[in-house]
């Protein structure tokens, strides 16, 4: 690590992500108290329902984190010529948000299989809702693949946010699948412009876990985002070094 | 613009015609991706009639993939990714000229194929308009796909692998709606064949949109 880096090495922890990290933790004990042991036990899902506070709010970050991906791929797209640092701010923001969108898609899938299994008695079906899920999450995975690959990092990443505006086309798809098919899946529980499937504890903990998951997903996206930049900083030292020493090797030589 | 269309739409048809990848390789081996799948499934008659529409577009998706990589490789390897940048052609026409080319191409290797599970699988048509208008709104659909997703790889290092990656899941859409169609057509299923004709066509005019706004972005160099 050169002079830089360390100059910066608190850029990953501040106070106020200090406050928000201890926040999502205190936040996730207490979903664990109200879900596993204050919510009630569901009257056909049984306890398996509780798995829903995991499952849901883990789809919500995920479309929210896509949001988050489009509108600074947008940004950037429109702001690569006209700031100094070509947009890169917005890319970053971008990257850091899909691979937490990403990890929280799995986490729907994960727990979606498992409720699978004690409530329709196995893991996968061939549902629209599992399937559209699955290619979202693929997709997305591919996003990530692509803002990996060794290229110069403005085309990489104009490329990625081009990408990342055509993926979105599968989050409304995933999210209305359950309404434009027939599908095992149960319908949305808690919808705009809908009265809740569900009522009481649960509905509650249901928001609550909500809360809790975004804190969560917040705390991911600051961290990732800085270490984003700070390994750019590291590359970009690392070229500033090995052209500096050449300088010298040359005037050396010469 | 038609005239622009055509003349890149020409270029990539005799690039193609003198190398012969389409018919020569990419062809035979879609061919025996149809033999392989039927082996797959024990060789059982009953069963291969039932799935045809389903082993034809999954053998399109493959033959497709390898003919869209092609289509930019041919323009990396020879640097004429810069030559489109340089050129007075504009990007909406580029991209819909590689578009008609590999349209051309994609169209040729499911007459083969189709011909392949005519013959292979014993299948009968019923629905020989249903299946044409699928056919080619599935075609069109590839190959608008194909453009936006082969450029966005295009010029890459570990292209090879990121282009089936990023493409199959677009196409797998492409793939199921094919399927369905396909399979009313040759009446092992009486479903909404017209409607998955559509959605094929709906794929096809959205990814066209979004190719003719963002293939400039993607030729951007620099």
């Amino acid at each position: 690590m050169t002079s830089a880096i360390h100059g910066n090495a608190k850029m990953t922890a501040t106070a106020t992500t200090r406050v928000l990290g201890v926040l999502a933790i205190a936040a996730t004990a207490l979903m664990t108290v109200l879900g596993l042991l204050v919510s009630p036990a569901d009257v056909i899902q049984g306890e398996a329902v509780r798995m829903l506070y995991i499952h849901v709010p883990s789809i919500w970050i995920a479309y929210g984190a896509f949001v988050l991906t489009s509108v600074s791929s947008v940004l950037f797209l429109r702001r690569r010529k006209r700031r100094e640092d070509q947009g890169r701010h917005y890319d970053r923001l971008a990257g850091s948000a899909a691979e937490v969108g990403v990890v929280f898609t799995g986490i729907t899938l994960v727990t979606g299989m498992l409720w699978g299994k004690v409530t329709w008695g196995t893991y996968w079906q061939w549902d629209a809702r599992l399937t559209t899920t699955v290619l979202l999450f693929v997709t997305y995975l591919g996003y990530l693949a692509l803002r990996r690959l060794p290229a110069e990092p403005i085309i990489r990443s104009r490329r990625a946010a081009v990408m990342a505006l055509i993926s979105f086309i599968n989050v409304p798809i995933v999210h209305y699948s359950v309404d434009w098919w027939r599908t095992l899946h149960q319908k949305a529980s808690l919808s705009v412009g809908r009265r809740p499937e569900i009522t009481g504890e649960m509905y509650w903990t249901l928001l609550y876990s909500a809360l809790t998951v975004t804190i969560v997903a917040a705390w991911l996206i600051i961290h990732r985002y800085r270490v984003i930049r700070l390994e750019e900083l590291r590359d970009e030292e690392a070229l500033a070094a090995l052209i500096s020493s050449r300088l010298k090797k040359d005037d050396g030589s010469n | 613009m038609l005239a622009e269309i055509l003349l890149v739409a020409r270029k990539d048809l005799r690039v193609e015609w003198r190398a012969k990848i389409a018919l020569g390789q990419v062809a035979p081996l879609a061919l025996l991706i149809l033999v392989v799948l039927a082996f797959a499934l024990d060789a059982n008659s009953s069963l291969l009639e039932l799935g045809a529409g389903g082993l034809y577009w999954v053998a399109v998706l493959y033959g497709g993939t390898l003919l869209i990589q092609r289509s930019f490789d041919v323009e990396t390897d020879d640097g004429n990714m810069d030559a489109f940048r340089m050129s007075v052609i504009g990007a909406p026409s580029l991209f819909l000229g590689k578009s008609l080319a590999l349209f051309v191409q994609i169209g040729l290797l499911e007459l083969v194929l189709g011909s392949g599970v005519a013959v292979l699988y014993n299948v009968r048509v019923v629905d020989w308009g249903l299946l044409l208008v699928a056919a080619v709104a599935g075609t069109i659909a590839f190959s608008v796909c194909g453009v936006l997703w082969g450029v966005m790889s295009a010029g890459l290092r570990v292209r090879a692998t990121l282009l089936p990656l990023l493409l199959v899941p677009v196409l797998v859409p492409i793939l199921l709606a094919g399927s369905r169609a396909f399979e009313t057509a040759l009446g092992v299923r009486a479903d909404a064949g017209w409607t998955w004709a559509s959605l094929m066509l709906v794929i096809a005019a959205v990814h066209t949109a979004i190719g003719l706004g963002a293939f400039g972005f993607l030729l951007e160099e620099g």
